[in-house]
């Protein structure tokens, strides 16, 4: 079964989103990005498999989602058509192999073994976990009204743990959109440079 | 009053005095916010003991009271507060969370769907589950 959680910390963001969906499963809204300190995730699409028993399979690794997006055409919003193809076989293999793994169980050739599953946990630093406590905190300020206190966590959380999209983009201003995708983001996103924006996924084939 | 968030999740404790130093609980509200308590071997918390350093027990156990900033600091976890002290977060520390993760057992977790209902990934053990994360921004 599949369980949708939005990253989201003012509740209503995702409220016109889930209606589009029209869900058949649980969608459930993580305001304190609880799931970012409890799994390692530090952008969206991230997704963790877990069997019957309650065991990892797969660690939080981006969810078919290709960083295609960085070649795009910023005025156009056009990409580039061999772009457009690997983002488009980033997601559809992404698909097929969790299907296989419902079909299949452990003997999936996508479920990681027990030593490969620990060989892909992402990394917990102390700043890492640090910084989720101030994410955290600054969610109730922000719930209690005190929101430049509240910010100034979010930046000093941001600071710590600079590999989490998830604090930086929450904490960004959004467009009419509501998409964190300001100048400063592209910035952001561009002083990667050779750097992934998403993880890459160890699964044959992935771009 | 002071507002602790834990594990657990959110403690509202009443006859908590806000201060940017210590947390004294009562003993009841130290053990509902995290489950940690005073025991003639030290502090616990279910079959964990953590002895306290000889000569120092006052700087984390008073009377009936537990300052559970003091012990998070021992403990060497994550503890940050308000600038008033009117809201803290006692978290699990990096070490924690990777003996966590290598257990491989998923960590579990309760979150409101949009109608306010809860719901915990162990309600779904039996299932294969795909926890998918998005967001609008």
């Amino acid at each position: 079964m599949v369980i949708a959680v939005a990253m989201d910390s003012r509740e209503g963001d995702p409220l016109p989103w889930i209606d589009a969906a029209k869900p058949t499963y649980p969608t459930l809204i993580d305001r304190e990005h609880r799931l970012a300190d409890l799994y390692g995730i530090v952008n969206v699409p991230q997704a963790v498999w877990i069997d019957e028993a309650g065991r990892i399979v797969r660690p939080a690794e981006p969810a078919g989602a290709y960083e295609g997006f960085r070649q795009m055409n910023r005025a156009t919003r056009e990409m580039p058509e061999d772009v457009a193809r690997r983002t488009a076989q980033a997601k559809a293999l992404y698909l097929d192999a969790i299907r296989d793994w419902a079909r299949n169980g452990e003997r999936s050739a996508y479920a990681f073994t027990a030593d490969q599953a620990r060989a892909h946990l992402p990394a917990v630093t102390e700043d890492s976990a640090t910084a989720q406590a101030m994410f955290r905190l600054a969610q109730l300020l922000l719930r209690h009204g005190e929101g430049e206190e509240a910010q100034r966590f979010i930046r000093e959380a941001s600071r710590l743990h600079p590999d989490s999209w998830c604090i930086w983009r929450q904490g960004a201003g959004v467009t009419e959109l509501g998409l964190a995708a300001q100048p400063d983001f592209w910035e952001r996103v561009d002083g990667l440079g050779a750097k992934r924006y998403y993880a890459p996924v160890d699964m044959p084939g992935m771009p | 009053m002071v507002t602790v968030l834990t594990e657990s999740g959110e403690h509202d404790v009443k006859a908590a005095e806000p201060s940017t130093g210590a947390l004294w609980l009562s003993a009841k509200d130290a053990r509902q916010a995290t489950g940690w308590e005073a025991k003639p071997e030290g502090l616990c918390k279910g079959e964990t003991c953590v002895p306290l350093p000889a000569g120092r027990e006052r700087e984390f156990v008073d009377g009936g009271r537990i300052d559970l900033a003091a012990l998070w600091r021992h403990l060497d976890r994550p503890v940050v507060r308000s600038e008033r002290g009117h809201a803290w977060v006692l978290s699990e520390g990096a070490r924690e969370r990777q003996a966590a993760l290598a257990s491989l057992e998923a960590p579990d977790f309760a979150l409101p769907d949009p109608s306010g209902r809860m719901h915990r990934l162990s309600d779904y053990r039996g299932k294969k589950v795909f926890l998918v994360t998005w967001a609008s921004w």
